[in-house]
């Protein structure tokens, strides 16, 4: 008899830990993201003083590409990875372009867009840009479908050797949000309004550009010289 | 029984620590509350998969069936039978050598800590004490 009493308070026991701790699990999926970037943000002279976007490149080039870019958008991404390394190697190192990559999240269609731009822009506090850059866009198919990405640009900062707590801090308080709300009204004022888009040359290209199309188009911006005879 | 009712609970224990890192593996809790980045290290290594079946979802399954027959033990039909040890040592068993070459590629190959898994390799050892305890204790076949 107390033994089959004992039997009871201990399912009874078990039944409880089984519900506390299904339900912490429940918690855990279901809370609100850990982190979240505001776009509603009124934009201060501070957001936009000294920053033109991250470039990549020399300041004596010639010829300046501005790409507007969203993380989260695919197209964005094939570009990244597909074109993005012949231009790199072909216009950018060898001097004849200064490349300028500007967030411009398309918050509708891509939910994470913003979390990933400040992200990155965190990285950038700690002179880390473009590596976070590059983990983020090939990462890209990764994090899109979770239901909170912080996580995952969290691990890329690791594996980018980033000051960890100074990158969570810097997370926790969106202060580049002001930023990347600039970038994205600098660019609707421009007439951006898909992605990716290219500013050079004072024109705008829209959508994804193959190395060789933006060759040629620096060529005849900025023919090379020939050889002297 | 009280064997038994130490392996039902530590067996629980198991499950919410294993679905723990099983729903992080599948991106539904962002990141891990670890200390470090040892578990995120770990848990994103190849080695977090067995034959292509992730680690946690092993852990989760096994310690569901260990649950079960923990449980099936401290039914009347089934109380002081040895052959609820034997399953029990057996399973534990496994579990325990799995999670010891677990603890040696964390130790030796990825060199990185993941204190989640540490407290599953203490559960299953544990376990494992449990049921060879209860088998040596049980009177009937």
């Amino acid at each position: 008899m107390a033994a089959d009493a004992g039997l009871t308070r201990f399912y009874r026991l078990l039944s409880a830990a089984a519900v506390v701790g299904g339900l912490v699990l429940l918690w855990l999926v279901w809370r609100p993201a850990t982190v979240s970037i505001p776009a509603n943000v009124v934009v201060t002279a501070a957001d936009t003083a000294g920053f033109r976007g991250y470039p990549l490149g020399a300041e004596s080039a010639p010829v300046e590409i501005v790409e507007y870019a969203d993380y989260q958008c695919p197209a964005c991404q094939d570009f990244e990875l597909v074109q993005f390394p012949d231009v790199k190697k072909q216009l950018i190192e060898t001097g004849r372009v200064r490349w300028v990559y500007r967030d411009y999240p398309l918050d509708n269609p891509h939910p994470f867009a913003r979390l990933a731009a400040h992200s990155a822009a965190c990285a950038d506090d700690q002179g880390r840009f473009w590596p976070q850059h590059a983990l983020i866009y090939s990462g890209q198919g990764e994090w899109s479908v979770e239901r909170d990405a912080s996580g995952t640009f969290h691990d890329y900062a690791e594996r980018n050797g980033l000051d960890l707590a100074k990158y969570d801090e810097c997370m926790q308080s969106a202060r580049h949000a002001g930023r990347i709300q600039a970038s994205y009204e600098i660019g609707s004022r421009l007439g951006v309004n898909s992605t990716p888009t290219f500013l050079i040359g004072g024109r705008l290209y829209a959508g994804r550009q193959s190395s060789d199309a933006l060759k040629q188009l620096v060529d005849s911006l900025a023919p090379v010289a020939a050889p002297a005879p | 029984m009280t064997r038994r009712m130490g392996a039902a609970a530590l067996s629980l224990a198991g499950i919410l620590v294993s679905a723990y890192l099983f729903l992080y593996k599948r991106g539904a809790i962002g990141t891990l509350a670890c200390g470090d980045g040892g578990c995120e290290t770990v848990q994103l290594s190849t080695y977090s998969a067995f034959l292509g079946v992730d680690v946690a979802l092993i852990g989760l399954l096994g310690y569901a069936a260990l649950l079960g027959v923990s449980l099936l033990g401290l039914q009347p039909a089934w109380q002081g039978r040895r052959t609820v040890g034997t399953l029990l040592t057996v399973l534990s068993g496994a579990g325990a050598g799995f999670a010891a070459y677990l603890t040696y590629l964390e130790l030796f190959v990825i060199h990185a800590i993941c204190r989640w898994c540490v407290a599953s390799a203490v559960i299953i050892t544990l376990i494992f004490v449990l049921a060879l305890l209860d088998r040596r204790r049980s009177t009937q076949p």
